[in-house]
């Protein structure tokens, strides 16, 4: 049996990985995926945690957290679709109206 | 019964507001019956109040209208308190000023802001019978700012020309210095006694102050200081002359009879904090002599007539000085009251003089009047008679001569003072008839344009009346035994002390009247024999300027001062703190350079504030 | 070996797997290839899942993650063509390209296959947690977090369609060709 310790090991370098995309990336698209896989590694820390005592909770969270993600893929995906119709082009750069 | 006294400041303050506020649509006659009106219904009440004194000169009125502070112990109210002395200024006051007013009526009618004139006119009249009937030192240092500020806005009364705006501020500043002072003297004596009540504090003040020490000398000479500054005598005369640029009837008023002798009534009011110091007394005397000589001085070299007669002022208050200083109190009311007649119409003739040159005031430039404005000729005489002190034909001859023989013959009197004393008599003599022989001798250089009328010439009459019997309620020992004016006096001030081995009174007193024969017959010579043309010199320059005090205070205090607003123009202090604010300014905008708009941007920031929690979490 | 040593064989390979995979993702310019390598990184953590026995999470991850939501990405990426960037047009794509790909995938293809084909069993893992545990947990203690995560869904549909809704906008009829100008939000 793998040891609880390695395996939340495992969810966090998928997490870093997915961090490291995020920061790097200005493309809306794999800024995207790279919340995607963040969140995957979460959930698969959840899940791994509910291995660990045998409990089915963590497979309820992983559950939970899979409804969130897709609403949110749902809703950010809606939104690249509108910066598209508005900016011609998905570079996260334009956005910076808010500038000061 | 209490008489409501306050009825005698409350009617110039009344005519002030009428005119103040609805002078704009009163016809000119209807302004000057107000004017007039309120001073002369004042000084009715007044004599009605005298029936009153005149039975028993140590009856005191006081009538108090509401308490004005409080503060823990110290609650001064504003009361006015009628006594002989107060009363004798009161007279004058109203009396004077009522005859100054009635003269404007005509010398002011062509001038723009008639109105103006009356408001601020009544106005001071109310603040000069505030302080002469306060009965704390409080109301009187009200009366004493309130006559300050009328002063400035008469002597700037033709603003529209800056050289007027200039000397109001000077007048206005210079005072002000002896005002502090005198401020910092009501502080002390508010610490000492606990209240500025007059009365309360002449009685205690040996107890609390105890004599000859140095809080005593410390508090009468901050005392002095005020009164130095208000009545421009050595170091703070240097406002008067300028103040000149007024007009004629608030030169009269306010720069010769009244608030000028403001300082002599502070002076002789407190004499029992003067008593406790000889070495304030001293120097009391001291200033009066030496401000009445190189006042006198200056008086000989003057080509403007009114400057002679504000150096002529700056002197004979000098001469009320010295009376104060050597302890003859009621010697210097007396002067004080003779010298309002004589001031008073010599300013006015000679603002009649000028009107009637149409505003020529250069006396050289005068001359051979005395044929055209023979009325004006004969009062400005008669006042000048009573300046020179003429023998016996004069008031002024009388007040005069008791003061030069007090400065001898008081136990504070000694040779010295009575020497100065006497050569500014001589001075003085000399000086008043230079003027008189150029400005009405002489060929005419200038025509005259306006006879002036009734208006104008009755309160001359009236006053050269007063000068020449005025002087006869209070003739020397050893003359005649009539005492009246000092009787009346003795309730409110004690009576001089007088040394006890003298030279005889009558030598003393014929060597002043040949030496003010002996000025005017210098002058016959100088002056009238001789066609008086002006010279100039560096030694007449000089003295022309009042021995250059001007010059004097520029140099030690006005230019360090502009030297120093001019260098700090950028204000050091303030750059201290704006430095601060504008670190800060730097700060934030570097601090904004943060919020850059890119998204990469912010999602690093939050990681890195993620990991500094966890961080602080973990450890 | 033991049978429970496969498992954790297969989970060390499936968890290097979806790292790579995870990697590759991140670092691609092809948008499509990203999502790709994506969702060859939720197989792999759909068998991590697998071998520490959590089956129903692993099945959900597949169906779910991988099925539906990994579905939109390509739906969108294609419908707005974001696959290639612009400098990507010039570069040809040959077989360079599929090599990684390929040996990932068949890793992992492999590795199930070896486990599926050795008989493995539920014994020696801890426990297997099955279904039905959690849809009894589901149903009971979660309920209402349930519904919320079904009303959850109900915003994001919402959501989704009208923030992607065109609006017509009715111009003045001289002002007809100036709408192609201006993006409706």
């Amino acid at each position: 049996m793998i040891p609880y310790e390695i395996q939340i090991l495992v969810a966090a370098f998928l997490f870093a990985i997915g961090l490291i995309g995020l920061l790097t990336r200005r493309n809306l698209i794999f800024m995207l995926m790279s919340v995607e896989i963040m969140m995957n590694a979460g959930a698969f820390a959840f899940v791994a945690s509910g291995a660990r005592w045998t409990q089915a909770d963590g497979q309820v969270m992983f559950l939970f957290v899979l409804t969130v993600a897709a609403a949110e893929v749902a809703v950010a995906l809606a939104l690249l679709i509108l910066m598209h119709k508005h900016f011609k082009t998905v570079d996260t750069n334009q956005l910076n109206s808010l500038k000061n | 019964m209490t008489q409501p006294i306050w009825i005698l400041p409350a009617l110039p303050f009344v005519g002030f507001l009428v005119l103040a506020l609805a002078g704009r649509y009163l016809p000119k006659k209807g302004i000057a019956a107000t004017g007039i009106g309120a001073i002369a219904l004042s000084f009715l009440y007044a004599l009605y109040l005298g029936t009153a004194f005149l039975s028993d000169p140590a009856h005191r009125m006081e009538f108090t209208l509401w308490e004005w502070i409080r503060i823990d112990s110290f609650v001064p109210s504003l009361s006015l308190s009628i006594d002989s002395l107060t009363y004798i200024f009161i007279l004058v006051i109203t009396g004077v000023g009522g005859l100054i007013h009635w003269y404007s009526a005509e010398y002011m009618a062509e001038e723009e802001g008639y109105a103006r004139f009356f408001a601020y006119m009544n106005l001071f009249v109310g603040f000069m019978l505030t302080l002469v009937m306060a009965s704390n030192l409080l109301v009187l240092y009200l009366g004493w700012e309130g006559v300050g500020l009328c002063s400035y806005l008469l002597i700037g009364f033709f603003y529209r020309d800056p050289a007027n705006n200039y000397a109001a501020r000077k007048a206005f500043i210079v005072t002000r210095i002896g005002d502090t002072a005198l401020l910092i003297g009501l502080l002390l004596l508010i610490r000492e006694f606990g209240t500025l009540d007059i009365q309360t504090i002449s009685n205690n003040a040996t107890s609390v102050l105890g004599a000859n020490t140095a809080l005593a000398t410390a508090v009468a000479l901050l005392l002095l200081g005020g009164a130095v500054g208000k009545s421009a005598q050595l170091p703070l005369q240097v406002w008067l002359p300028d103040a000149m640029a007024g007009p004629s009837p608030v030169s009269a008023l306010i720069h010769a009879a009244t608030m000028v002798t403001a300082g002599v009534y502070l002076v002789a009011r407190t004499h029992a904090l003067f008593i406790l110091s000889p070495l304030a007394m001293q120097t009391v005397a001291i200033i009066g002599a030496l401000t009445l000589l190189i006042a006198a001085i200056s008086a000989l070299f003057q080509y403007d007539i009114k400057r002679v007669l504000a150096y002529s002022t700056i002197s004979q208050i000098g001469y009320m000085f010295l009376a104060l200083g050597v302890g003859a109190w009621s010697a210097a009311i007396f002067h004080f009251v003779i010298h309002a007649f004589f001031k008073a119409l010599l300013f006015l003739a000679a603002g009649a003089v000028i009107l009637a040159l149409h505003h020529e005031q250069n006396m050289f430039k005068m001359g051979g009047l005395y044929k055209k404005l023979p009325t004006i000729f004969w009062t400005f005489l008669i006042g000048s008679l009573s300046l020179a002190a003429l023998p016996f034909i004069s008031g002024g001859f009388f007040s005069k001569d008791s003061i030069i023989w007090y400065a001898l013959a008081s136990t504070n009197g000694n040779i010295l003072l009575w020497t100065l004393a006497t050569v500014g008599a001589f001075i003085t003599s000399l000086y008043t008839f230079r003027m008189i022989f150029i400005t009405f001798f002489g060929t005419e250089k200038t025509h005259v344009h306006y006879i002036p009328g009734k208006t104008m010439t009755i309160p001359l009459i009236v006053l050269a009346i007063l000068t020449t019997f005025g002087g006869y309620i209070e003739l020397p020992h050893n003359i005649a035994h009539v005492q009246l004016f000092s009787e009346f006096l003795s309730a409110s001030l004690p009576a001089v002390s007088i040394k006890s081995t003298l030279p005889p009174e009558g030598i003393l007193q014929l060597v002043v009247a040949i030496l003010s024969l002996a000025g005017i017959g210098l002058a016959y010579q100088l002056y009238y024999k001789t066609e008086p043309t002006y010279k100039t010199s560096p030694v007449r320059q000089f003295f022309l300027q009042g021995w250059n005090f001007d010059k004097l205070y520029d140099t030690l205090f006005v230019r360090p001062f502009v030297w120093v607003s001019k260098t700090n123009a950028s204000d050091a202090i303030d750059e201290v703190f704006d430095y601060v604010g504008l670190q800060l300014k730097k700060l934030g905008n570097t601090l904004a350079m943060s919020i850059n708009g890119q998204i990469n941007w912010y999602l690093a920031s939050m990681v890195i504030g993620f990991i500094i929690l966890i961080v602080f979490m973990i450890w | 070996m033991q049978k429970n040593t496969y498992m954790d064989i297969l989970f060390i390979v499936s968890s290097i797997v979806a790292v790579i995979a995870s990697a590759m993702a991140i670092t691609r310019r092809n948008a499509v290839h990203a999502l790709l390598f994506l969702i060859v990184s939720l197989m792999g953590v759909s068998m991590m899942m697998y071998t520490i026995g959590a089956p129903y999470a692993a099945i959900l991850e597949i169906i779910v993650y991988a099925g539906a939501i990994m579905m939109l990405f390509v739906f969108t990426v294609m419908m707005l063509n974001l696959s290639v960037s612009p400098e990507d047009e010039k570069r040809k794509t040959g077989f360079k390209t599929w090599i990684f790909p390929l040996i990932l995938g068949a890793v992992l293809l492999s590795i199930m296959a070896i486990s599926f084909l050795r008989d493995p069993s539920w014994e020696g893992l801890h426990q297997v947690i099955l279904p039905k545990h959690v849809g009894r947990l589901m149903f009971s203690h979660y309920l209402l977090p349930v519904e919320l995560a079904g009303v959850l869904l109900l915003a994001a549909i919402v959501g989704a369609y009208y923030l992607g809704r065109t609006r017509k906008r009715n111009l003045h009829r001289y002002l007809q060709n100036q709408e192609d100008s201006y993006d409706t939000l």
